[in-house]
């Protein structure tokens, strides 16, 4: 296994924080039972693009497993195992596409959100849905409706959520070539 | 804030256990009821789970609220699954014996309710064994029972930093949220959604970048005291083994066993009583 460096660990750890405080107390209701409009799936997002894939894949693993604990209904290993995929795919996504987290455009922030889009919809369409039909057997369509529910809501806040973030971190970086000589 | 992980303290035989242990056996417990649809073993495993809960010394009381919350999650979901698929029992059961005619294809069968007592079964077998742990488990313990059961200690430290800085982001999140509802930012439910979206937005970020900072506070600290430069780490919450926790183990480990042998024994993941 690759060693992380310090920065990543503490990364991993503060980033589960942040994920679990969000997914606890700012979760807001959807009209589907049993799923809600999380926001912290564009911190997720951010986290992954900034850190790396295995960082983002932790963060998602750790934070998900925390909210599951805290909040009673049982551990639903399907969909913690499909949010750590997409800090995994995020930070895949960022390395192929060569996002720079300090130095985002607009081009940036157009492959940023084409990128989660789709992350989105393979966690949440393919990924969860599968596990769930494996694990648990529950039917098909009842699954794909919650995936798209939850897959569209969390492609939207991570739009709104995440690219915020995005411009907000870059705006605190500082660039390269920001010198000029006089 | 102290309990947010419901952690109940109370001298019991399965709070002596050590934490590795009963990490091992949540895991298997969970694997052994997922594998399954063998109806006599998800009856056995919920029997089994409720025994535990007495050994436990965990009353109805301490709980009540995760039940509530349980039993209303298992409601909506077998709703659900009814709405979408009233048919999902017949098809894979490959009989319908139909009870209660109804309009359109929502038929009340006997495979479905027998499917759908499966799925009860499931969740009942299951959540209660994760509430146990829960309930049974100091946090502070969880971290070190990760790196025992083969976890790397930089991936279990990450976890021990996350139970240990929830509390502090917590407080950081709603210091801003007063400052920021100070400022006029309106995020209750008279808002619309959109708006109470942005509202989040105008505290995450402030949340989020005062976090980045953090991260470089705490890693120059660790890097500064040495973290990471040995192959091994102790754990101040670590024990040893006890009997008890190599025969748990044991059990649950049986169990994924036996519930891997009923599903080939059974031809198949779904006991069926309607095939003659």
């Amino acid at each position: 296994m690759k060693k992380f460096s310090v920065k990543t660990i503490v990364a991993i750890g503060i980033g589960a924080a942040l994920f679990f405080v969000l997914g606890r107390f700012v979760a807001i209701p959807s009209p589907v039972p049993n799923t809600s409009i999380s926001v912290q799936y564009g911190l997720l997002a951010f986290l992954s693009v900034v850190y790396g894939p295995l960082a983002g894949a932790l963060v998602g693993l750790i934070g998900h497993t925390l909210i599951d604990f805290s909040n009673g209904w049982g551990i639903w290993w399907s969909w913690i195992i499909a949010s750590g995929v997409f800090g995994l795919l995020m930070g895949l996504a960022a390395k192929v596409l060569k996002m720079n987290e300090a130095e985002i455009g607009k081009k940036g922030l157009i492959k940023f959100n084409i990128a989660q889009v789709v992350c989105h919809l393979v966690c949440w369409m393919v990924i969860a849905p599968v596990l769930d039909v494996y694990m648990m057997g529950e039917p098909w369509d009842k699954l794909i409706a919650q995936g798209l529910m939850s897959g569209i809501a969390n492609a939207v806040t991570t739009a709104i959520v995440g690219s915020l973030l995005c411009v907000a971190y870059a705006a605190t970086k500082t660039k390269a070539g920001s010198l000029t000589k006089e | 804030m102290t309990n947010l992980f419901n952690y109940i303290d109370r001298p019991s035989p399965i709070h002596r256990l050590t934490g590795a242990s009963k990490l091992v056996c949540l895991i298997a417990w969970s694997v052994a009821a997922m594998t399954s649809f063998y109806t006599p073993l998800l009856v056995a495993l919920t029997v089994a789970a409720l025994v535990l809960f007495r050994v436990a010394k965990l009353r109805a009381k301490d709980i009540s609220f995760m039940l509530g919350i349980m039993i209303v999650y298992i409601a909506l979901n077998n709703v659900l699954i009814f709405l979408f698929s009233p048919n999902h029992g017949t098809e894979l059961y490959g009989s319908r014996t139909v009870l209660i005619p109804l309009p359109g294809r929502y038929d009340i069968t006997a495979e479905q309710l027998f499917y759908h007592l499966n799925v009860i079964l499931k969740n009942a077998c299951t959540i209660p064994i994760v509430l146990l742990f829960i309930c049974t488990t100091n946090p502070s313990e969880f971290a070190a029972s990760l790196n025992r059961i083969g976890v790397s200690y930089r991936v279990s430290y990450a976890v021990a930093l996350a139970l240990r800085y929830i509390p502090d982001v917590q407080r950081e999140y709603h210091d801003i949220s007063l400052a920021q509802q100070a400022r006029g930012t309106e995020m209750s439910k008279k808002a619309s959604l959109i708006n109470r979206l942005k509202a989040a937005s105008s505290i995450l970020i402030p949340l989020i970048l005062s976090s980045m900072d953090r991260i470089e506070t705490i890693s120059n600290a660790m890097e500064l005291r040495g973290f990471g430069k040995e192959k091994k780490r102790t754990w101040y919450s670590a024990r040893p083994f006890s009997k008890a926790d190599i025969a748990g183990m044991v059990v649950c480990l049986l169990l994924v066993v036996l519930s891997l042998l009923l599903t080939y024994l059974n031809g198949g993941r779904y006991y069926n009583p309607f095939m003659k």
